[in-house]
């Protein structure tokens, strides 16, 4: 793909699949950037999943640790609920949610808009609770008697005993939303709002059959759009492959 | 949790017995749990799930049996229940047949090969010691690239003149792949397999550490030789992973639209690539119709559960 992106010519021969100096050329990279803006799309990606994680790893780790750490009423109603929303299907979602969300609050070509249907990921809770059961309870009755807050416990002693559940979370979180293709592309209608993939995805579909070189402009799209997320899990792969343990088993 | 047990520790916390009890507010902070701002703490992701999940799931199903169409928000228009006029609509609705026997092929053809390729891979994986962390990053790198991205390359590979085409030179296809209406679907089930193949590859290796070696020893002991021994100990040890990757397999294939809209450019030729959630864009979005597009999406997930039903029966039959 990365070679593909730098050829000036699309060679389609076997011989194409190998770099040849004669070849390469960083136009493509130019091309694409005049069609659709690179780096806002970066930007607009990020702000998108950024949103998502936040909004994921901050009431996520409130509700994650009020269910394993803390007795409320209602707390069982909370945990089944977390089981049951996990298998709600985005199908039956998409056409209420785009009429709520883009006709009636008219969120379109807003980032809440786009950020909205994911806001709490279902699964980084669950995660959040495991990590957060395997703590001693004494630790936290302890510091109840000695009179701290709920919030400063949570703050103080919980969260950093749980950093490694905070990475996981947030890889996990992030695959979704970075990759996500059908809702921010109902959402949004301006170009100067859309995630990259969606506006890479428009030029595919629209523009690509007008350009000099499709191929080697979508390519280099493509590994605009593929690096941030690849570098990202090559750096943290130990705990990808341990979350997704985890995950499947608890399925 | 009712007010009787409020007097003692009987909550089911044995943790917190050493908490002095006698103190003055104890019936009312008892009677929302030893912690009430647990509450307070669930309140977000509790009013997420109701607004945003739960509140529009019965929506889909308001929207379903009404004549429902878009309007300027705050405008109120007469939306009269129409009984199950969508769903006989989207029923008999040549497109959408179209759409779900699409969606058999795709099925036909992604589940029996991701099942089959992931636990072959997987065992081999197993048990390669060196170049491991390689082997593991090369089948994950796919699934964590953008659909949108791999897309490109897929193009590239099997357009008309595509290197796939030039390789097999007069062998290639005529229409080529995906204007082909014969091999539009399967293209897209390849595709979609190649790119889920190293998900469900982790999947397996979980479940492949939970089967214990002693098992295998034996076996190499009465004789059994290493096809033996992964039908007979593999396999079975793996059914409940198994069950999984099909049903999650089948919910894939229910939700495809990202690589019918862009490598066939939205489900040509003529329908033979359609997706049923490509239709409810269609017809939901573009028409104007989310009434249909929403009866299409609970006759879709209907289905859905129906598929995980019988394979449950199938692949995990022994187990419950």
């Amino acid at each position: 793909m990365f070679i593909g992106s730098l050829q000036s010519n699309p060679d389609t021969s076997v011989g194409g699949a190998f770099p040849s100096p004669a070849n390469i050329t960083g136009e493509n990279y130019s091309n694409i950037n005049n069609s659709i803006d690179l780096l806002k799309g970066l930007v607009n990606s990020g702000v998108f999943t950024g949103g998502v994680i936040f909004f994921t790893v901050v009431f996520g780790l409130l509700v994650g640790y009020a269910l394993a750490q803390m007795q409320f009423r209602g707390k069982g109603f909370v945990f089944g609920m977390m089981l049951l929303v996990q298998m709600i299907p985005f199908q039956l979602l998409l056409i209420p949610l785009y009429v709520m969300i883009v006709r009636d609050y008219g969120l379109a070509d807003t980032y809440l808009g786009m950020i909205l249907p994911f806001a709490i990921n279902s699964t980084a809770v669950f995660v959040f609770r495991q990590y957060f059961m395997q703590l001693p309870s004494t630790l936290f009755e302890a510091a109840r008697i000695d009179g701290a807050s709920e919030l400063r416990i949570l703050w103080q002693i919980a969260i950093p005993l749980v950093r490694p559940a905070i990475v996981t979370a947030v890889l996990l979180t992030f695959i979704g939303p970075w990759n996500e293709f059908l809702w921010p592309f109902l959402v949004t209608k301006d170009q100067a709002i859309q995630p990259l993939a969606v506006s890479l995805a428009n030029y595919i579909s629209n523009i690509a059959a007008t350009a000099s070189n499709p191929f080697g402009a979508i390519l280099a799209g493509a590994c605009v759009l593929a690096a941030p997320a690849v570098a990202l899990f090559i750096f943290f792969q130990r705990q990808f492959i341990s979350t997704n343990i985890g995950s499947s088993v608890k399925g | 949790m009712s007010l009787r047990s409020a007097g003692g520790p009987a909550t089911g916390d044995t943790a917190g017995r050493t908490v002095d009890q006698r103190q003055a507010p104890r019936k009312r902070k008892n009677f929302l749990g030893r912690q009430p701002l647990g509450l307070l703490f669930s309140a977000p992701y509790v009013i997420f799930v109701l607004g945003v999940l739960a509140y529009p799931l019965g929506y889909a199903v308001y929207i379903s049996f009404h004549r429902f169409f878009f309007t300027a928000p705050g405008v109120e228009v007469d939306r009269p229940f129409v009984g199950l006029d969508n769903y006989i609509n989207v029923l008999s609705d040549p497109e959408v047949q179209r759409s779900f026997a699409n969606i058999g092929i795709f099925l036909i053809i992604n589940v029996p090969l991701t099942v089959g390729l992931s636990l072959v891979l997987a065992n081999a994986l197993n048990r390669v010691t060196r170049l491991k962390t390689f082997f593991r990053v090369s089948y994950y790198v796919p699934y964590v690239t953008a659909s949108v991205a791999v897309v490109g390359v897929w193009l590239f590979l099997f357009q008309q003149n595509g290197l796939v085409n030039a390789i097999l030179g007069p062998l290639a296809p005529n229409p080529s792949w995906l204007t082909n209406s014969w091999l539009a679907m399967p293209t897209v089930a390849l595709y979609v397999t190649w790119k889920q193949l190293g998900f469900f590859i982790l999947l397996y290796l979980a479940a492949l550490q939970n089967i214990p070696d002693e098992l295998y020893e034996s076996a190499s002991v009465d004789g059994g030789n290493k096809w033996v021994q992964f039908w007979n100990i593999t396999v079975p040890g793996v059914r409940s992973a198994s069950v999984l990757v099909t049903l999650l397999a089948t919910i894939t294939g229910a939700n495809l639209f990202t690589e019918p809209y862009l490598l066939t450019g939205g489900g040509g030729p003529d329908g033979a690539s359609t997706s049923p959630v490509f239709l409810m864009y269609q017809k939901g979005i573009l028409q104007g119709n989310p009434d249909v597009a929403a009866a299409l999406g609970v006759v879709l997930v209907i289905g859905v559960l129906l598929i995980a039903l019988i394979q449950k029966r199938l692949v995990g039959g022994k187990e419950d």
